[in-house]
């Protein structure tokens, strides 16, 4: 996320992290947990799952568990766990 | 409050005696559309379900009235709709769903003449193809015209039952005439009546199989929140009640639902035979229709003509077997219906020896002279 | 990845996953209202079995086939009555009607003024695509003016519908739209619709990339975009001031949560008097 300022409180925060599972072989590759997730995570891979689609990938460790690309997934292939 | 059977002698129509069968025999929902001269039905039975706890609405066409009524019918109990012609057409393709998807109900046709809108007010027996083929697809239906009210109230009994013995809608195409007409109903004692309801499954839940039939072809049908989890759909589905596209499934699908009438025709067909043993001449009539025909057979034998009646109960399963046999050794057959040849139609295909028709286009009964002229005429 | 070694999705429980992949095409959006909906129900905390669903025909209608409870694929445009009909003998039931925006509002449309009317108890989940996407986009009563179809090539001649203006002047008694890409604000309001008393009505707008999209040069992303840049929040908005238009802004929002008897209790209270 991007802050136009860093707020006061910042450093009190307790921020929640998440770990982001992706089942690769439901994904038909719409790539709208890529374009969408708020810590813009996620890249298309470059590999192809069984049906021939590129899946998310995790670019970078910084899931914050918010779960909205679960939510938005339409094939259940991806959601989050707190670690 | 009233009880469910109302036990006694009553003077009233075929209409209310109908609502009163349905209640006896277990009806606890009634999703309907005013229609003439069907309406009574619906009235009737929208007063009284209050009274044993059932409840009734009526919808905003007869599509979402019978759709309403299997919706109701997953939740484990009895339902029926009621309608007539213009009516009955909106039924048929929700006729399809309750076929395919084995829901058990029972659609009452209180028949007026048609087509379109026809005769309102006046009678006819001109849907009887219409209820065997009125859907698309292939399948099969149970059909029962009663000839009075007396047989408004104990046929409708039996259409509940045979929906629930066998998953599927059961209709009741009675006419204008039976159902307007006011004659003495014997409600007979709560006890006396036999009723029956749809299998229920047994067994573990995560193994159960939707469309698994019985021994009798039938399978067990869950309610809804009994935690099967079923999917119901009007696409082909196999056994689990899942869509699957294919040829084969279409196949063993149709096979099933087909089979378990055919199969079970001596339990469904009911028929009635008056003077048949000796007779060279068979009338076959159902409805309001078979009074005129029972007349007709007296004044015949009075005239030294051996005519006898066959009076189909049940229409649908059509009594092929029953007509092909006499079809050996009697001379000829004459259908009295207010058609203009329907199950005429259907004794000729199976009798294939002279079948003629007492028949007008609707709006009256057929006189007894009408079969007398044809008796003496073609014979 | 210690915690779910399986790697299971937190709603597998909720769908039939011996029929997953569904039919959804990629870059539909009816799997993300289906999510948002599962989400929703699990929010509640009510009992699945205490659910049904009903469905009729269409892309969306194929929802009734993916979950995992007692579920209802009817015939077209019928979903509606087939729910009155479970209501009406189980009140005790959630019943949700989840379809297609030419289901709910084309063929059905007399039974959705209907059972709005009558403040029937159900929550039916529109997933408004703007088309009938299962049998190759032709125009639907939701197409907008001058979009392209299958039946209208050169464009559509006619006025679509303003779905939550129907429902309000119907007589619904919660009504919201979201679009799929909202989809917290649209899990959190199916949540409320599943609790809400009376008829709950939620239009979701969701792309059709290959039968909507293709013939009206718009990419699945832009349609998401034009649903994040070109939509305004406005809760309680004026029903009459909902027509789709994404040059001024699209409304979502929550439009109506009003307290009314539902059917089944004024039927209750009329012809069971004596009971409580």
């Amino acid at each position: 996320m991007k802050y136009w300022r860093v707020p006061l409180d910042s450093h009190e925060v307790q921020v929640t992290r998440g770990h982001v599972h992706i089942i690769a072989d439901r994904c038909k590759g719409c790539g709208y947990c890529i374009a969408y997730c708020p810590r813009e995570i996620l890249e298309f891979s470059k590999a192809f799952n069984a049906k021939g689609y590129h899946p998310p990938v995790v670019k970078k460790d910084d899931c914050l568990n918010c779960h909205y690309c679960e939510l938005l997934c339409p094939e259940f292939a991806i959601f989050s766990i707190e670690r | 409050m009233k009880p469910a059977v109302l036990t006694g002698e009553h003077f009233i129509n075929g209409d209310v005696a109908c609502a009163e069968g349905a209640i006896a025999a277990g009806c606890r929902f009634f999703g309907g559309y005013p229609i003439t001269p069907a309406t009574e039905v619906a009235e009737h039975i929208s007063e009284r379900l209050p009274d044993v706890g059932g409840t009734f609405i009526q919808m905003e066409d007869e599509i979402a009235a019978m759709t309403s009524i299997l919706g109701a019918a997953w939740t484990g109990i009895k339902t029926m709709t009621a309608t007539s012609g213009p009516g009955f057409s909106l039924m048929m393709e929700t006729v399809g769903l309750a076929v395919v998807t084995e829901t058990p109900c029972v659609v009452v046709n209180v028949q007026r003449a048609g087509p379109s809108t026809g005769l309102p007010t006046q009678g006819a027996q001109a849907d009887m193809m219409q209820v065997r083929w009125g859907s698309h697809g292939d399948y099969e239906i149970i059909a029962i015209a009663p000839s009075s009210p007396q047989e408004m109230f104990d046929l409708t009994i039996i259409a509940f039952n045979l929906s629930e013995k066998y998953r599927t809608p059961v209709f009741i195409m009675s006419d204008e005439i039976v159902g307007h007409m006011s004659e003495k109903v014997v409600i007979p004692d709560a006890r006396k009546i036999k009723t029956v309801s749809r299998p229920k499954p047994t067994g573990r839940k995560d193994k159960f199989r939707l469309y698994k039939p019985g021994p009798d072809g039938v399978a067990p049908m869950p309610s809804i929140g009994e935690g099967y989890n079923v999917h119901v759909t009007g696409l082909t589905h196999d056994e689990k009640g899942y869509p699957v596209m294919s040829v084969d499934t279409q196949k063993e699908m149709i096979a099933r639902l087909l089979g378990k009438i055919r199969n079970n025709l001596d339990d469904i067909i009911m028929t009635q035979e008056y003077m048949l043993e000796d007779a060279d001449i068979v009338i076959v009539s159902y409805g309001v229709s078979a009074r005129t025909a029972y007349t007709a057979v007296e004044e015949a034998r009075n005239m030294g003509i051996k005519a006898g009646l066959l009076r189909l109960i049940t229409v649908w399963p059509f009594p092929e077997q029953k007509i092909r046999e006499l079809a050996k050794r009697v001379k000829g057959f004459v259908t009295v219906e207010i058609n203009m040849g329907q199950i005429c139609r259907e004794v000729q295909r199976c009798a294939g020896i002279p079948t003629y028709l007492a028949g007008h286009a609707g709006g009256a009964i057929i006189p007894p002279d009408d079969v007398l002229n044809i008796l003496k005429e073609r014979f | 990845m210690t915690e779910n070694p399986q790697n299971v999705h937190p709603l597998e429980d909720l769908v039939r996953m011996d029929r997953i992949p569904h039919i959804w095409c990629p870059g539909c959006g009816t799997g993300s209202v289906f999510a948002s909906c599962l989400t929703a129900m699990k929010q509640t905390g009510i009992p699945y079995n205490q659910f049904a669903m009903v469905s009729g025909i269409g892309c969306s209608g194929r929802g009734a086939g993916y979950i995992n409870i007692d579920s209802f694929h009817t015939t077209h445009g019928r979903a509606i009555p087939f729910a009155t009909g479970i209501k009406m003998a189980s009140p005790d039931l959630n019943v949700i009607v989840f379809s297609g925006d030419g289901d709910l509002f084309a063929i059905g449309g007399n039974h959705f003024i209907h059972a709005a009317r009558r403040n029937m108890d159900i929550t039916v989940i529109c997933v408004n695509n703007l088309t009938y996407g299962m049998t190759g986009g032709q125009v639907a009563a939701t197409t907008p003016h001058l979009a392209k179809s299958s039946t209208t090539t050169v464009g559509n001649p006619e006025t679509p519908f303003s779905l939550p203006f129907l429902a309000y002047a119907s007589g619904a008694t919660y009504i919201a739209r979201w679009t799929m890409l909202h989809a917290r604000d649209l899990a959190d309001s199916i949540e409320e619709a599943l609790v809400h008393k009376g008829f709950s009505f939620i239009e979701v707008l969701s792309p059709c990339p290959v039968n909507f999209g293709r013939r009206n040069k718009e990419k699945p992303l832009d349609t998401l975009k034009k649903y994040y840049e070109n939509t305004i929040v406005r809760n309680g908005a004026n029903p009459a001031e909902l027509d789709i238009d994404y040059k001024k802004g699209v409304i979502l929002g929550k439009f109506a949560d009003i307290d009314k008897p539902t059917h089944d209790e004024k039927y209750k209270k009329m012809y069971w008097p004596d009971e409580k």
